[in-house]
């Protein structure tokens, strides 16, 4: 088997051992390339029946139009059920406040976790790969967390073979990751291989962004530029989606898959580096925010 | 398009010996590491006073590991040359993480054993190729670290080469499944890079050792064997009367018209055929996820097994087995428990516990009263309902099960199914 085969059947396994062990799973699907990939992958595993998971989407108000439709039209397409947590609602009635930066990655937690409690979900799938950054790395395919939504990496469970324990107390709920052993590369190879269709925003094309501690900022309802800041229309695409406030685009040509995938292999900087701001705060951005909660 | 095959492997070793560094060195100088995460580095270095990236820094990615210089849990680590793909299981040396050796183990292909040079094969080296041997690893790497710093580079690495090969053939690894190779880790020596500084070796480099190490190097011993996962019933108007049993090939190969066997039932049919949303296979292999849909409407559902007929396993309600106990509470005879083996979970009771390993000695200590985090020994096993079990020896995949807490939920102990630890002494005491 060549190396996305393996990678695949791996995936697919995992979500049947889910579907096979847990009452609610839910799937994570912010329209992002992850997040699509898992669904396709989904959609492969229970084939030719429905996939029997429901979608969960965290909206941070701050996303671009492209991924909002994207994100309506797979739902449709599939004939699948979303639910949606808006950090809006809130910020509105005073549950959350805006930070002073504007950005609202870190807020997402609180919805996320309202989200899982509400839908009584005990097991979660999130598009999450262990080569994104040096806390995920040590992250098991099945994350047991506690009521609280926490992730305590001295207390996780080792991981034999291919036998995952999902076992939790009521309350709790298990993270999954069938996309842990994938890299950027490999994902998008996998994109190329079976022609999966992503949001336009992956690909180059024309947009006025301003630049902003190295990275290419789009204005939106979320901040302008600044007086000090020109706005120029450049060829541009987002190597992630996430919330609009804090996630870069980069300069490209590469309008359609090849060309991305030559881009990425030939990319001397991480995904998160290019285009996340919030993983730049320090070393262990990523395992705080994991601890209270978030992916 | 990408044809690249997959090798999983794993590091070991005892603490300070440079697992973080050669994991470090690897993604360095395959150009696995990107700038924006080189820069993190070099300023952490800097931060820390030193005067050149330390590499570790690379890999030891929690607080606590940071904080203490060691690396505390698992962390998976990816790279990739024209002619491979890598999924590397870095695990800590600490005696105490012994499980997460396991754990990383588990699963590896192949896995770099290191040693420092100055200390050569020492207790943790045995006790490691032990556990490794055990889990039957089919391949081994030992990489002879901070060759440039003993004296006599030459008899050093010579000595330890001889010393592990001998200890290994006990331990029952054939000649070919072995290689030492002599590194620094620090300097980059024989890593990716071939070195000046060895004219005495003229074998491989470590990374082309694994561009060209058999990845299929677990011989076929067994037939088909396929846990059942799921059922999967559409009722949709295209999809009707579809009826189909998915799951991972975890042993053998299967085709459509073969006969198989419905355990622990024991019914028999034919595959009609091997279904992938891709399209129909004409020969599934090891790995591969697929739904079978049989000639007839048997009866299975999650947690039995597909098997060949003609070496399908006797399903068992007691079974003797190896056990790595990897909990706080130790084991004690009489424990009631969960197993879960392939896709099934049944209640099991831990009746007797017949020896515990000795690691050290290589020997069995007869009849314990407990059995401890991180000791190994051999337990016998009732359960509620019978296991199609083989031999670990035969098949990981169907030879393996996990022992878990019926109350808090954790996972207490990794499983071999049979008489692995007897191997494993037997070969010793040949020493």
């Amino acid at each position: 088997m060549s190396t996305l085969d393996a990678l695949e059947s791996e995936a697919i396994h995992i979500f049947r051992e889910v579907a096979g062990e847990f009452e609610r799973p839910v799937i994570l699907f912010s329209g992002g390339k992850d997040s699509t990939l898992l669904l396709h992958l989904a959609i492969k595993a229970f084939w030719p029946a429905p996939v029997p998971f429901a979608l969960l989407h965290v909206d941070t108000g701050h996303n671009l139009q492209e991924v909002l439709d994207f994100r309506d039209m797979v739902v449709a397409k599939h004939n699948l059920r979303l639910h949606v947590a808006k950090v809006q609602d809130y910020l509105d009635d005073g549950r959350l406040q805006e930070r002073p930066d504007g950005i609202r990655n870190p807020l997402q937690t609180v919805p996320l976790l309202d989200g899982i409690a509400e839908g009584k979900f005990d097991a979660v799938f999130g598009g999450a790969r262990r080569d994104e950054e040096r806390a995920r790395a040590k992250e098991r395919i099945f994350s047991l967390r506690n009521a609280f939504g926490q992730w305590d990496p001295k207390r996780q469970r080792p991981e034999l073979w291919n036998l995952y324990n999902g076992r939790h107390a009521p309350g709790e709920h298990v993270r999954v990751f069938p996309l842990s052993n994938w890299t950027e590369l490999d994902v998008w190879r996998y994109i190329a291989q079976e022609k999966v269709e992503l949001p336009s925003i992956y690909y180059a094309h024309q947009r006025e962004v301003f630049l902003r501690d190295g990275m290419w900022l789009t204005e939106g309802p979320w901040f302008s530029a600044r007086e000090d800041e020109e706005v120029r229309t450049l060829s541009v695409r987002y190597r992630t989606v996430g919330d609009g406030s804090c996630t870069g685009a980069v300069e490209s040509t590469a309008a359609d898959v090849q060309a991305v995938l030559d881009e990425v292999a030939a990319s001397r900087v991480t995904e998160r580096g290019a285009t996340r701001a919030d993983d730049r705060v320090s070393s262990a951005a990523m395992e705080d925010r994991k601890r209270e909660g978030y992916f | 398009m990408s044809t690249t095959q997959l090798l999983r492997l794993a590091t070991a070793g005892s603490v300070d010996d440079g697992k973080s560094t050669l994991v470090g060195r690897l993604l360095y100088d395959t150009k696995s590491v990107l700038a924006d995460q080189i820069d993190a580095v070099t300023r952490a270095s800097v931060d820390k006073g030193l005067t050149t990236p330390d590499l570790s820094l690379l890999v030891d990615g929690l607080r606590a590991e940071r904080e203490q210089g060691i690396t505390i849990d698992v962390a998976y680590r990816y790279f990739a040359t024209p002619a491979r793909s890598f999924v590397l299981a870095d695990t800590p040396g600490h005696v105490q993480y012994t499980r997460n050796t396991v754990s990383g183990a588990s699963t590896a292909q192949l896995v770099i054993l290191l040693v420092d040079a100055r200390k050569g094969v020492i207790s943790q080296t045995r006790r490691h190729a032990a556990v490794l041997a055990l889990l039957g690893v089919p391949r081994l790497l030992l990489a002879v670290n901070k060759i440039d710093l003993v004296a006599d580079a030459a008899t050093v690495y010579a000595e330890i080469s001889a010393e592990f090969t001998a200890l290994t053939r006990a331990l029952g690894w054939s000649e070919d499944a072995v290689q030492t190779i002599p590194v620094s880790a620090l300097n980059g020596d024989n890593v990716v890079n071939r070195s000046e500084h060895t004219p005495y070796y003229d074998g491989p480099t470590l990374i082309e050792h694994l561009e060209q190490v058999p990845v299929d190097a677990e011989p076929h011993r067994v037939g088909l064997r396929m846990p059942v996962q799921y059922v999967i019933r559409p009722r949709t108007a295209e999809h009707p009367d579809y009826r189909g049993f998915a799951g991972q090939v975890a042993a053998g190969t299967v085709s459509p018209g073969d006969e198989v066997v419905v355990l622990p039932s024991g019914v028999r049919t034919t595959v009609l055929r091997v279904d992938t949303p891709d399209g129909e296979l004409a020969t599934a292999e090891v790995g591969r996820s697929v739904t079978l849909v049989l000639a007839e409407e048997v009866d299975a559902s999650r947690g039995d097994l597909i098997a060949s007929p003609a070496d399908a396993p006797v399903p068992v309600s007691e079974l003797e087995a190896t056990v790595c106990w990897l909990a706080e509470a130790p084991l004690r005879p009489g424990a009631r428990l969960l197993i879960k083996h392939g896709t099934r979970t049944t209640q099991a009771i831990a009746s007797t516990i017949v020896e515990r390993f000795d690691e050290q000695a290589l020997s069995a200590v007869p009849t314990p009263d407990t059995l401890a985090l991180n000791e190994i020994g051999r337990v016998s096993i009732r359960t509620a309902e019978p296991l199609a079990v083989d031999d670990y020896a035969l098949n990981r995949r169907t030879g393996s099960f996990l022992l878990i807490d019926p109350v808090q939920g954790n996972t207490l102990a990794a499983g071999l199914v049979g008489d692995a630890l007897s191997k494993v002494e037997l070969n010793a005491t040949l020493v």
